[in-house]
């Protein structure tokens, strides 16, 4: 069974969590031996960008030592074989379109999203 | 007699937030009715919905007492679709993601669900005739 992992909602508690949870649930459910594409699209399309820094938040004498670093999480999907893709015209109309991309990420225009999702058995939308 | 069909639910928002849990209970108990076997992989705040210590209020806005305003309680719907799953044939598997309890110290839940990990809702879906996620937005 191969599944089409559509992240759309972005930055949703990533800073409690460290991480984006459906990131982080592709990665452990890779780890489980599943077989796994993403599909970053709408203002998730930000996680693709190569250099993002969420460190440095401070409440009274507690700071975050391990903020969240998904274009790390991004890049190291991709290096245990996860495909990962980006709506070009999302990440366009967000001023992201000559922006430095996690290397590896794949770009795909929405006319190309129907071959994409023929390309899985199922489709699972965050 | 046609196969049992299995779906495969991933929940994700937190109980008395949204509109969006009751949606999957709707479906879950269409699907209760018609004697499907039921899997729910509860994740991040999903898992407060069958959280044992939920408690019912009277409103004073509503002008009702405890009793008369029987306030829902997520945890009463994961058993009630409980029940109703095993009267038709089928069967309700509730899995809470393990980390997410611990991060919400949400571990007292009602009989019957119980702690795992994405390892089972992929499995779940393999099992599964279709999965649908319900993912917060």
């Amino acid at each position: 069974m191969k599944v089409l992992q559509v992240i759309e909602s972005a930055y949703r508690a990533t800073i409690e969590e460290q991480d984006d949870t459906v990131v982080w649930i592709t990665h452990a459910m890779k780890g489980a031996g599943g077989d796994f594409t993403v599909l970053l699209r709408g203002n998730a399309t930000n996680y693709a960008v190569l250099g993002q820094d969420a460190s440095g938040i401070v409440f009274g004498d507690w700071k975050q030592s391990e903020p969240p670093r998904i274009d790390k999480d991004i890049s190291a999907l991709i290096g245990k074989g996860v495909d990962v893709y980006l709506v070009e015209e999302d990440a366009v109309e967000r001023g992201l379109g000559n922006t430095q991309l996690v290397d590896g990420v794949k770009r795909v225009r929405r006319a190309g999203l129907p071959k994409l999702v023929a390309q899985h058995d199922q489709v699972w939308h965050w | 007699m046609a196969e049992q069909k299995t779906l495969t639910f991933a929940l994700m928002d937190a109980p008395f937030e949204q509109s969006r849990t009751t949606t999957a209970f709707r479906l879950m108990h269409i699907a209760a009715k018609r004697g499907y076997k039921i899997n729910v992989f509860a994740y991040e705040g999903a898992v407060g919905l069958p959280f044992n210590l939920q408690k019912p209020h009277a409103n004073a806005v509503h002008g009702r007492s405890l009793e008369q305003e029987n306030h829902p309680l997520p945890k009463d719907w994961v058993a009630a679709l409980m029940r109703e799953t095993e009267r038709n044939g089928g069967k309700l598997d509730w899995v809470n993601c393990g980390l997410c309890v611990e991060e919400r110290g949400a571990a007292d839940a009602i009989a019957g669900v119980r702690r795992g990990s994405p390892g089972d809702f992929l499995k779940f879906a393999q099992e599964s005739t279709n999965t649908l996620v319900i993912a917060t937005k």
